[in-house]
């Protein structure tokens, strides 16, 4: 038993942080790094930058452009692209929609979808939700009803993150009402710009734009674009679920801790440094013992091949951990969570924050993370997938 | 980076479950923690004839030479059977001073005996005033001729009555919080001016109010250097605390199994509590203290020989903090969850609870090493 990184894995890691170093702009970086809002272009250039070195889609078979990596390579190139402030991959064409169509389509899909994801000139997002179906996502509504070579699809999808940007969506639609409401759900891959599609902004209470709702009327997609059976979506969406969940947080959290420590340096209480308060250091301390026991658990399920229930154990308590966090970065900038200025999380904006620039991203990261609970399946959902998976219950 | 047994230590996994299994049966256990001396003699003859008390100690004064990893695998187990023999106390506390801070001498005479099961050790470090502090120390040493005098009183001394010998801290200089002018001392337990009471504790161990009133010692009874206790017992809890961590592991992992089986088998309104939902997403929370625990313990085995002292005593610190919140966690809902049955005496769950809760007193409580990881 042990706990050290092998030789050639802190070659490999170096390897990737010295790419960063030479890769990524200075400016984007900053941006990164305060927590400002990035736009398409700067998700799409880093990505481009990622697949010239070979490394955006790390996880695909090798044939199809992936890497051999083992879990912890692909463990310390996430790390490695959070502690270097790189913006964060999207996940929905590569990590989400790719890994269906290999596993899944068939070769014309294949070589239709994969080659555009792997470069990123196609924005993929994600149809799952719909107004009546969040935790309970099989009872989806959405129909999809043959009509000689075409679907016609019809319905509502929301929650739909990015969407403002996207030129194509997979859908979970339903094509049959027959048996369980499992057995009637297809996997659709939909032109964003086919007519009668429309996508309108959710504002969060955050004040961001991120997801949308997406509505379908009478919208026509070829049969072609239907993977693998009809009525056999749900073992797809499963699959892609598993995906979803199986993100390293680590290096995040570490990330976030590391500002909180930041703030909490410079923020002044009773004439001391806050983070010498006793009442806030003890909480400051807890975050961070909660961090190594989150690394640790992680560490250990690095040499396991297949995300299975580790997922959903380490989804709730990272996203537990994240949200602890937020709380306590906005508590630590004390009044200055006040101002609600969105422009300056907008990179350019040319006044300064009304308080520390620290301060400007705490309340609306607070606010946005409660997503983290409730998004991928909430963390209730994830108990009760525990409780029959490795609990028997 | 790599988690997984060697393949003597799964044996000595089995080997361990075995005994557990053979030598602690409740019933059995009832009546060793109810015995005169609080555990058993023919199990300690026979943990030295499987040789797991030399498992730790160094092969030159015959010792295995096994490493804190083999030690976590052995307390695990004992865990797991809430095994009352003072393997922690005279082994890994007593081994692990006589290791780290004894004389050639000391080590010669000591430690082959140590593995042989002819020896027991303990160590006095409590008092009154220090809480958990181990380098508040009021306990006076005082130089006399070619030795010392020792008196004061020590408090909460595990499995004093059964050691031959005991590992008292002892000030030699300074005012009684200094970290500096701390001195270990060797004295042997039927000494003259040494007294005791003895008594049981609430988790079925031994342990005892100690008194010194002029204990007379000579320079042979230092153990480590004069005035250099402190950092020698920082190097040594930390040990000891490692050890704890996997006995803890092992008995969060009991509860949480029985727990999920009680309510699996327990109908009410005419289903099994495991039907019910709020009863599920607990027991998925118990778990994952489980996992959370073990896996700080499997950290902090791996780097309790870390060179960087600070990393290594945050490792120490930030894994006690989280056994003591996992221990809280799983002890508290395993009662809970057994209803009434959880409350009696009758049931194992009560045992286990009651070990995890005085583990989280042991060498500090996680307010105490919450504390102690802020301010490293």
């Amino acid at each position: 038993m042990d706990m050290q990184f092998r030789e050639e894995d802190l070659v490999f890691r170096d390897e990737v942080r010295q790419f960063i170093n030479d890769n990524l702009p200075v400016e984007l970086r900053e941006k990164v790094q305060r927590g400002l809002h990035l736009g398409k272009d700067d998700f799409v250039f880093w990505q481009k930058k990622l697949n010239e070195r070979g490394w955006f889609a790390p996880h695909w078979p090798v044939e199809l452009g992936g890497v051999a990596w083992n879990s912890t390579q692909h463990y310390l190139f996430q790390n490695e692209q959070v502690e270097g402030n790189c913006p964060s991959v999207i996940p929905f064409g590569v990590r989400m929609v790719a890994p269906v169509i290999f596993t899944f389509g068939n070769d014309e899909q294949k070589q239709r979808f994969l080659p555009d994801i792997l470069d990123s000139s196609v924005w993929w997002c994600q149809g799952y939700s719909e107004p009546g179906s969040g935790s309970d996502l099989a009872s989806l509504q959405t129909k999809a009803v043959r009509d000689g070579d075409h679907y016609v699809v019809n319905g509502t999808k929301t929650w739909t993150t990015l969407a403002q940007y996207a030129d194509w969506i997979f859908c979970l639609v339903r094509t049959s009402g027959e048996g369980k409401p499992q057995e009637g759900i297809s996997f659709l891959l939909i032109d964003m710009k086919s007519p009668g599609i429309e996508v309108t902004p959710i504002i969060t209470i955050d004040g961001s734009h991120e997801v949308n709702s997406v509505f379908f009327t009478d919208v026509r997609v070829p049969a072609e674009n239907l993977i693998g059976e009809e009525n056999k979506g749900w073992t797809y969406a499963k699959f892609l679920l598993l995906f979803e969940r199986s993100n390293s947080l680590t290096g995040g959290l570490k990330q976030q801790l590391r500002r909180l420590r930041g703030i909490a340096e410079q923020e002044l209480a009773g004439g001391e440094a806050l983070c010498k308060d006793p009442g806030f250091a003890a909480k400051l301390a807890d975050c961070e013992v909660q961090l190594r026991t989150y690394d640790a658990l992680e560490l250990r399920t690095l040499g396991k091949a297949e995300p299975g229930a580790e997922a959903s154990y380490l989804k709730i308590l990272g996203t537990d951990l994240q949200q602890l966090a937020s709380e306590l970065t906005l508590r630590a900038v004390a009044y200055y969570g006040n101002p609600f200025i969105p422009d300056a999380l907008v990179h350019g904006y040319n006044e300064p924050f009304v308080g520390p620039d620290y301060a400007a991203p705490a309340a609306p990261q607070y606010f946005n993370y409660r997503k983290t609970a409730i998004y991928a399946g909430s963390n209730e959902i994830q108990r009760n997938i525990l409780s029959k998976a490795v609990l028997g219950m | 980076m790599d988690f997984s047994l060697s393949e003597e230590q799964q044996m000595l996994k089995d080997s361990v479950q075995r005994f557990v299994r053979d030598e602690y049966q409740l019933e059995t256990r009832r009546k060793l923690v109810a015995s005169d001396t609080g555990y058993s003699e023919k199990n300690w003859a026979k943990m030295a004839d499987l040789g797991w008390l030399a498992l730790s100690l160094p092969e030159d004064f015959g010792g295995i030479g096994g490493g804190p990893v083999d030690t976590m695998v052995l307390m695990e187990e004992f865990g797991r059977g809430l095994v009352v023999e003072p393997y922690m106390t005279s082994i890994v506390i007593g081994g692990g001073f006589l290791m780290a801070g004894g004389s050639t001498a000391q080590k010669t005479e000591l430690l082959p005996k140590l593995g042989a099961g002819e020896l027991k050790l303990a160590f006095a470090y409590a008092e009154r005033q220090s809480r958990f502090d181990l380098t508040d120390v009021e306990f006076k040493a005082e130089a006399s001729g070619d030795g010392y005098i020792l008196s004061g009183h020590k408090g909460v001394v595990f499995h004093a009555a059964s050691a031959d010998k005991i590992i008292v801290s002892a000030r030699t200089s300074g005012g009684s919080r200094d970290r500096s002018g701390i001195t270990l001392f060797l004295v042997d337990n039927n000494c003259a001016g040494l007294s005791r009471r003895d008594y049981p504790t609430v988790d079925g161990l031994r342990a005892s109010e100690l008194e010194m009133d002029g204990v007379t010692v000579g320079a042979d009874a230092v153990l480590g250097q004069v005035g250099g206790g402190a950092a020698l017992m920082d190097e040594v809890v930390g040990q000891a605390i490692a050890a704890i961590c996997a006995e803890a592991v092992g008995c969060m992992d009991v509860l949480q199994e029985t727990t999920n089986e009680y309510l699996k088998t327990r109908v009410q309104f005419g289903v099994p509590l495991s039907k019910f939902q709020v009863l599920q997403h607990r027991m998925v929370d118990m778990f994952m203290e489980c996992e959370q625990a073990r896996s700080m313990c499997y950290m902090v085995n791996l780097k309790i020989a870390e060179e960087d002292k600070v990393e290594r005593e945050k490792a120490v610190s930030a894994a006690k903090v989280q056994i003591g919140n996992s221990g809280r966690y799983v002890g508290q809902q395993s009662v809970q969850l057994h209803g009434g049955m959880g409350m009696t005496d009758e049931l194992h769950v009560g045992h286990y609870f009651k070990r995890l809760t005085m583990i989280d007193t042991m060498f500090g409580n996680k307010d105490h090493h919450l504390k102690r990881y802020a301010d490293l």
